[in-house]
């Protein structure tokens, strides 16, 4: 059974109007910047279904760019953030979809610059989230544990290769590829912290291509 | 590490045999799981509570309207009204209904808040904290004692019904929030164990059934006005259970029917905007002006 804690009952202390789709947008908006890991020249957003219909009105559009910007729930200045100098240093644009395919609360999070990179999410209600896509790979993040993403080529023994050499507990662990011999992705979910020095070991693995050290958001 | 409590038989329980009012037998636990102290449990019960009095303050002074300009002025209607006429009830009614409005307009301009439990619920539970606490000279630490009390009797409540509009209607949101304030409420007035419990139970109990069809799809219509309704709604709760009142049907089951409720209450009033409210004549009309 899910265990809430009393803490998660009487807060998050948030910008308003809405868990799902203000708190979860910024949310979204701020792991999508963790995972992308560079300053982006710019971002496209691709609201679907409900965040597309309701998202002004909930300032939707203002939480994912709030994210992206790194700024947390509890910031007054999203209220602005189109206006705000912040909000100056990358390009942006917001298209609004309906794909029913896709869940109420669906974003995409185009990135463009140093990389090309395109992430997918929902806001599954009460500000909590997901990441389930990253380029052509399914993931599974929540922002809830810091996490290891690796991208890598599908050889044998790669899963123990990185287990091996990561001294903390596993919450999770969820592997994709795109075909057989060719890229793959490795998302693991940690209780603890690892360290740069373990990162710097993984990155130099023969076969891994992209490794991301996801910090966990705080609440 | 103790097994989280997960109804509230076994809360009450718990109370009776150590002694421990509600707060102090659930803020032991959360220490625990959280695997923090109890101090710092208690630094992040305040930093919510701070927020709610920021969010009352701001909310009285402003009569900006949301971004779709259908709610935001009625705080300040309503200050007016009691400013040149009181309230049948008095003082403190009129502390908690103006303070319920400022909170939840706030929330809608995308002001700061606490989401006790939820962003659409936000106003219920700091309009009879805060507003109670001021008119009895409650002291800061009993109002956490307080706010603990009311995040207990919501995290129980979410152990079987998530606490969304979308899976079990409005109450499941304003609804838990409206019992919170309750069992809050009852605490502060020094109400005992089983009091309190009553409290939760009246308060849900006549609520049960109450849907989720936000006109425009928006937390603003019905929610705003949801807020100072259910609100005074937990003050009478709170009144009957402390004169001993008692629900024939105890707590945990009256939880189980509000979960069977939201089974079946249709998708199309849970928070969906496919009927009810959202699809009247007026309502389609708003959102023809507001999506053009």
């Amino acid at each position: 059974m899910k265990q809430t804690s009393l803490i998660d009952i009487i807060s998050p202390v948030m910008v308003g109007p809405s868990s799902s789709h203000t708190a979860g947008a910024i949310r979204l908006g701020l792991l999508a910047k963790n995972i992308y890991h560079e300053v982006p020249d710019k971002v496209t957003f691709k609201l679907y279904n409900s965040f597309a219909q309701t998202g002004k009105g909930h300032g939707t559009d203002k939480g994912l760019l709030a994210g992206v910007l790194g700024l947390n729930v509890d910031d007054v200045r999203i209220k602005d953030i189109f206006n705000s100098d912040i909000a100056k240093s990358i390009k942006y644009e917001f298209q609004y979809l309906e794909d029913f395919n896709r869940h109420p609360n669906a974003v995409d999070f185009v990135f463009e610059g140093i990389r090309n990179m395109t992430v997918s999410g929902n806001s599954v209600g009460a500000g909590e989230i997901e990441i389930t896509k990253i380029d052509e790979f399914s993931v599974n993040l929540t922002g809830k544990y810091n996490t290891l993403l690796l991208i890598y080529k599908d050889v044998p023994h790669m899963i123990a290769r990185v287990t091996n050499s990561i001294h903390v507990n596993i919450a999770s662990f969820h592997c994709d590829r795109y075909a057989k011999g060719q890229e793959a992705s490795m998302c693991i979910c940690l209780d603890g912290e690892v360290s740069q020095k373990v990162i710097d070991f993984l990155y130099m693995l023969e076969d891994v291509y992209m490794i991301r050290y996801i910090e966990k958001l705080g609440s | 590490m103790e097994k989280n409590i997960s109804t509230f038989k076994e809360l009450q329980e718990i109370c009776e045999k150590t002694g421990k009012p509600i707060w102090e037998v659930i803020q032991i636990q959360e220490a625990e799981l959280a695997e923090t102290s109890i101090e710092e449990l208690r630094v992040l019960v305040k930093r919510s509570l701070d927020a709610m009095k920021d969010s009352i303050k701001s909310g009285l002074k402003s009569k900006e309207m949301s971004i779709s300009g259908m709610c935001g002025d009625d705080c300040d209607r309503l200050q007016k009204k009691f400013v040149s006429e009181q309230a049948l009830f008095g003082k403190t009614f009129e502390k908690i209904t103006t303070y319920a409005l400022a909170v939840i307009e706030e929330n809608l301009r995308m002001g700061k808040i606490a989401a006790c439990p939820t962003a659409g619920s936000c106003a219920i539970v700091p309009s009879v904290l805060v507003g109670v606490s001021e008119d009895l000279e409650i002291p800061e630490e009993e109002q956490i004692n307080a706010l603990i009390t009311a995040g207990a009797i919501g995290r129980i409540i979410s152990n079987k019904v998530a606490l969304a509009g979308a899976v079990a209607g409005c109450q499941a949101e304003c609804g838990v929030a409206s019992a919170m304030s309750a069992a809050a409420l009852t605490q502060m007035r020094g109400g005992n164990i089983s009091q309190i419990l009553n409290a939760v139970a009246l308060a849900l109990k006549n609520l049960l059934g109450l849907t989720c069809d936000p006109v425009c799809g928006l937390v603003e219509i019905p929610c705003v006005k949801r807020n100072p309704f259910l609100a005074i709604h937990a003050v009478t709760a709170s009144e009957l259970a402390l004169a001993d009142v008692k629900s024939k049907i105890p707590l945990d089951e009256v939880v189980d029917a509000l979960e069977q409720t939201g089974n079946l209450m249709s998708p199309m009033l849970k928070e969906s905007s496919q009927a009810g409210l959202a699809t009247t004549k007026t309502a389609l009309k708003l959102k023809e002006k507001l999506f053009k």
